[in-house]
């Protein structure tokens, strides 16, 4: 019997689930794929309905689970296979070579000012570049340097080794191997999070055709002050700062015809964020909503998107575009929709700039996790829960748990709420587990 | 460490890679820190936070014996437990580190002005230096907690809240003002997406709940009063007349929500075939409703505008239990007409979304109205009713005979939830809902210690997301008390009893309760409830009462040295 939990996934909610367990003395495992954990939150700019600056309000959270006593990180590893029962899983997790000993690579950033080879930043959505040699973020927890070897030019060429000359801490290590573990837990709590729906797809919006047409993880990234613009809200095309900007709801989901049918549950309110935001920034730049039902469902978020429109005059449209168009020589657009409240009249908007705010979808990745575990998967992905009214958090698998995104469309408070919720499920596990051993 | 020592500061100020370095002349910085009285070292980080900072400022505490420490970089907010607990690991007390933000402070709001920031720098550190230099060592009390809860409200979260603690290992004493648990939904019919009728679910819990030994029932009964703080709250329950004194370590407060009356709205209360959707869910539950031919729902009643005494906020449930009663309608009687008339369809997530098509395809009627044209209800001498309203989707007007009119309104507070927000001091919002300590991500905390609140109570939402929250107060509950002990605030105000003269004043203003007179007449301070607000020291007219870590001393030496004055 172990008294050990692990947790899969590194965001908010895997974030919260380790920490309440270990302020409660439980030690925890925290899996997370990517070089860093923080998740998508640690992407956003700010949050919704305080405008709290996200990264600010998360880094303190996810330094406290770097020095807890009680939590070991495994970040850039994955589960590779679960056995055993509740009370007693053995979990293999494969922890991929970074290239650098993370005991010695003290982040001062030296490598990565020094490598020769720019890639595509993924943190910041492909907008800005990184080197082959990389911290994927400023305040990326933990702050140790990984080596991309699809990129760097001694993996792919044999030639630079630029980084190990100038390593002060002499960390860069070519030869590192990927690593196994098996760690004996009690529970395992699934926190994996969600991925965009990929908007290349409704090809009337001309996502990757059209300059000017982003996504609204892409806004994030622009509008923040430690993304690849500085903060500055530009049009891709030519650098120029939008006089008017038409987000769209819905792109992907609530689709009858093969998306996703589902509603994301936060797109409306987040629009509503970015919008303030994009008029903080530009005080005279026209923005627009065009959304099918305005769902503010959460607590505050009603009178959040009535600030919206009082406060900032945020134009909010009830239309679901039939397509965008562009002009060859402004690179601007003209968004055509049916004008519900018009009597659904169609019609034409000129726009600088386009936000699609797409479906959010489960990560891939649960299929390997819900093989290996047995843990049921629902029709799109997300993790199923025992019972949908009265179990949520608890899944098929006894002593398996789930929380965030990846159990269904949600919120951050409402996130974190679950997370806590499934770190009380693997308190309980414990307790009454050892309750019988005594015995 | 003896009072007399002369204070050695040490002093590390970050480049926060580009942040502050950009900007700030930092190592001009460091060069005048090493000038200012008392600081025996100083030095320039890239990053004072990476394993590599933390480590330079442990080697020099113990090289250079220093007494206090200052890092000069970012908000203490993010960064000082960081900072602190390299100080404790070094064998120095936490409260001997002090914090200057040179960044949120300087660099980044002086970004175009670099040698001016490089100057207020060097104030601020100056600054800081000085207080630093009369820091003192300060003692975290800790409190024993019980490893009991108290439970208020017998509905499905406070029970999910409670048979979690007990499954933890705690005893719990769950309070219903009712005889019987269960709640609101012990009202309702079947319950969406599933089969389950609601009283399947209670059912289920309250056996969970009965059949749990560690769970002391208290029905009937109303919290009277509440003192104490967390670990050791006295709490005095009224059973039916009779006083109850119970002890316990936490609270959660599961108190649930009501539904909004729409008094004289579309005709409410005037005709009997005008109902609530809650009612119309207990006649659904009781087999009372017969044969109806024409049902119009209406939606966002009193709700999502504050006309006429309504609610600003979406309830959030309206929309998918219309949704789910139309449906169920249409199951049973196939030849009824079903309408809802919304303004937007809050069918959130999987599961609603669903339902919704299910309920177009089942050709349930969705109209759209807007919300500056809302429907009106007309009554006839019969009974029967008319419903105009102005269809936007369509551009025209309708006019639907309806044999029942259902209002869907929302989910408001409770009426005692005012009082009991004073008793336990925690905050109500806007909304009238109890308000929590951080809206993002402390959902289920009060900004009391101990105190935790889950369910409707917190804000409208469902039944498996109650449930989520009810287990997450129950997680947060349990911290404290899986620990048996906790620490409180070490910043509190301690009185001079020479000088205090028992005027009474702090006793009266402290927000918090923590200040009472003694048998002498002198104020004595509870460390415990004290939260080291100040307004107690501010307010002594003897000048009896000090704070610790920002003694009148600390802060009159960093104010002088703002000024420039040693």
């Amino acid at each position: 019997m172990s008294n050990s939990v692990l947790i899969i996934g590194g965001g908010i909610a895997g974030i919260q689930a380790s920490l309440d367990l270990a302020n409660r003395g439980t030690k925890v495992y925290l899996v997370e794929k990517t070089p860093s954990i923080g998740g998508r939150m640690a992407q956003l700019d700010k949050t919704f309905p305080t405008l709290d600056c996200s990264i600010c309000i998360l880094a303190p959270k996810m330094i406290e689970c770097f020095r807890h006593p009680n939590i070991t990180m495994l970040t850039y590893s994955e589960v590779k296979e679960v056995r055993g029962d509740k009370g007693d899983f053995k979990v293999k997790v494969l922890q991929k070579p970074r290239y650098v000993t993370a005991d010695k690579c003290t982040g001062c950033g030296t490598c990565m000012e020094k490598c020769p080879v720019k890639a595509p930043n993924e943190f910041d959505m492909g907008l800005g570049n990184r080197k082959a040699i990389y911290m994927p973020f400023k305040q990326a927890v933990p702050l140790v340097a990984t080596i991309d070897p699809s990129t760097c030019l001694y993996f792919t060429k044999g030639v630079c080794k630029v980084c190990q000359k100038i390593c002060p801490s002499a960390a860069i290590d070519y030869e590192q191997k990927p690593k196994e573990k098996v760690l004996n837990v009690s529970s395992i709590i699934l926190a994996t999070g969600f991925d965009a729906f990929d908007t290349s797809a409704m090809k009337e919006y001309g996502y990757g055709r059209f300059k000017n047409v982003i996504t609204s993880m892409e806004f994030e990234r622009l509008i923040c002050a430690s993304g690849p613009t500085d903060g500055h809200l530009l049009r891709p095309s030519d650098g120029k700062g939008p006089k008017s900007l038409v987000f769209v709801q819905c792109v992907g989901s609530r689709s009858q015809r093969g998306e996703l049918p589902y509603c994301s549950s936060v797109c409306c309110v987040y629009a509503t964020k970015e919008s303030i935001l994009a008029k903080d920034h530009m005080p005279d730049t026209e923005v627009y909503i065009m959304y099918m039902d305005m769902r503010a469902v959460g607590k505050g978020f009603q009178e959040f998107v009535d600030r919206a429109k009082s406060q900032y005059s945020v134009n909010y449209i009830k239309a679901h575009p039939g397509g965008i168009a562009e002009d060859p020589k402004t690179r601007s657009l003209q968004i055509y929709y049916e004008d519900i409240k018009a009597g659904c009249n169609m019609k034409k908007l000129d726009a600088d700039m386009v936000v699609l705010c797409p479906a959010l979808i489960p990560k891939l990745d649960n299929k390997k996790i819900a093989e290996a575990t047995g843990v049921e998967l629902d029709e799109y992905g997300f993790f199923k829960s025992k019972n949908q009214l009265t179990a949520p958090v608890d899944t098929n698998v006894a002593g398996i748990y789930i929380c965030g995104y990846c159990q269904s469309p949600k919120d951050i408070p409402e996130s974190v709420a679950q997370a806590s919720g499934a770190a009380a499920r693997a308190a309980e596990t414990i307790a009454c587990l050892s309750k019988e051993t005594k015995r | 460490m003896s009072e007399n020592k002369q204070p050695k500061v040490g002093v590390f100020v970050c480049h926060c890679g580009v942040n502050i370095g950009s900007v700030v002349n930092v190592p001009e910085v460091v060069k005048y820190a090493k000038s200012l009285p008392n600081v025996a070292y100083a030095e320039g980080n890239l990053y004072t936070c990476s394993s590599e900072g933390l480590s330079k400022i442990k080697e020099a505490i113990k090289k250079y014996d220093l007494t206090q420490v200052v890092v000069a970089s970012c908000t203490p907010r993010t960064h000082e437990p960081l900072f602190r607990g390299a100080c404790e690991e070094a064998g120095l007390n936490k409260y001997l580190f002090h914090m200057a933000n040179i960044r949120e402070h300087c660099s980044w709001v002086h970004a175009k002005e670099p040698a001016e920031a490089t100057e207020k720098a060097k104030e601020i550190v100056r600054m800081a230096v000085a207080k630093a230099a009369l820091l003192e060592p300060q003692t975290e009390p800790e409190i024993e907690v019980q490893p009991s809860t108290l439970v208020i409200g017998g509905g499905i979260s406070g029970m999910s809240a409670a048979v979690s603690l007990a499954h933890q290992g705690f005893s719990v004493h769950l309070v219903e003002k009712k005889k019987t648990l269960g709640g609101k939904l012990n009202e309702l019919c079947k319950l969406y997406p599933t089969d389950m009728q609601s009283s399947e679910i209670v059912e289920e819990f309250v056996q969970a709940v009965k059949s749990n030994p560690s769970i002391t029932l208290h029905t009937l009964s109303t919290v009277k009063n509440v003192e104490g703080f967390i670990g050791n709250f006295k709490v005095t329950l009224d059973q039916e007349g009779k006083d109850e004194a119970l002890d316990v370590g936490t609270i959660i407060v599961a108190t649930g929500a009501e539904v909004f009356e729409p008094s004289s709205m579309y005709c409410y209360g005037e005709c009997k075939n005008v109902v609530t959707q809650f009612e119309l869910e207990r006649l659904m539950k009781e087999g009372k409703l017969k044969n109806p031919k024409n049902v119009v729902m209406i939606q966002c009643v009193g709700a999502r505008e504050g006309k006429e005494g309504g609610r600003n906020y979406c309830s959030r449930i309206c929309c998918a239990t219309a949704v789910k009663n139309a449906l169920e309608i249409k199951k049973l009687y196939p030849d009824a007409e079903v309408s809802i008339l919304y303004r937007d369809m809050q069918t959130y997530g999987k599961d609603f979304e669903d339902c919704y098509q299910k309920a177009r395809e089942s050709f349930v009627q969705f109209i759209r109205f807007d919300a500056e044209d809302p429907p009106e209800v007309a009554v006839e001498s019969n009974g029967k009713c008319t419903v105009r309203v102005r269809d936007i989707l369509v551009n025209d007007n309708l006019e639907l005979d309806a044999d029942l009119v259902v209002l869907s309104t929302p989910l408001v507070q409770t009426e005692d939830a005012k009082e009991l927000s004073k008793m336990l001091k925690v905050p109500i919002g806007a909304d009238g809902f109890f308000f929590e300590a951080h809206v993002k991500l402390r959902p289920v905390d009060f900004a009391t210690d101990g105190i935790f609140v889950c369910g409707t109570a917190h804000s409208p939402k469902t039944i498996p997301e109650s449930i989520a929250q009810a287990y997450a107060a129950a997680s947060r509950a349990g911290i404290p008390m899986a620990l048996k002990r906790v620490r409180t605030e070490a910043i509190t105000s301690v009185v001079d009893e020479v000088l205090c003269t028992g005027c009474g004043t702090c006793v009266k203003l402290c927000p918090y309760n923590a200040i009472q007179k003694d048998e002498r007449g002198v104020a004595r301070v509870n460390d415990v409830l004290c939260k080291g607000c100040g307004v107690c020291a501010a307010s002594c007219p003897e000048k009896a009462i000090t704070m610790r870590h920002f003694s009148d001393k600390q802060v009159l030496a960093e104010a002088t040295a703002a000024l420039g004055g040693d």
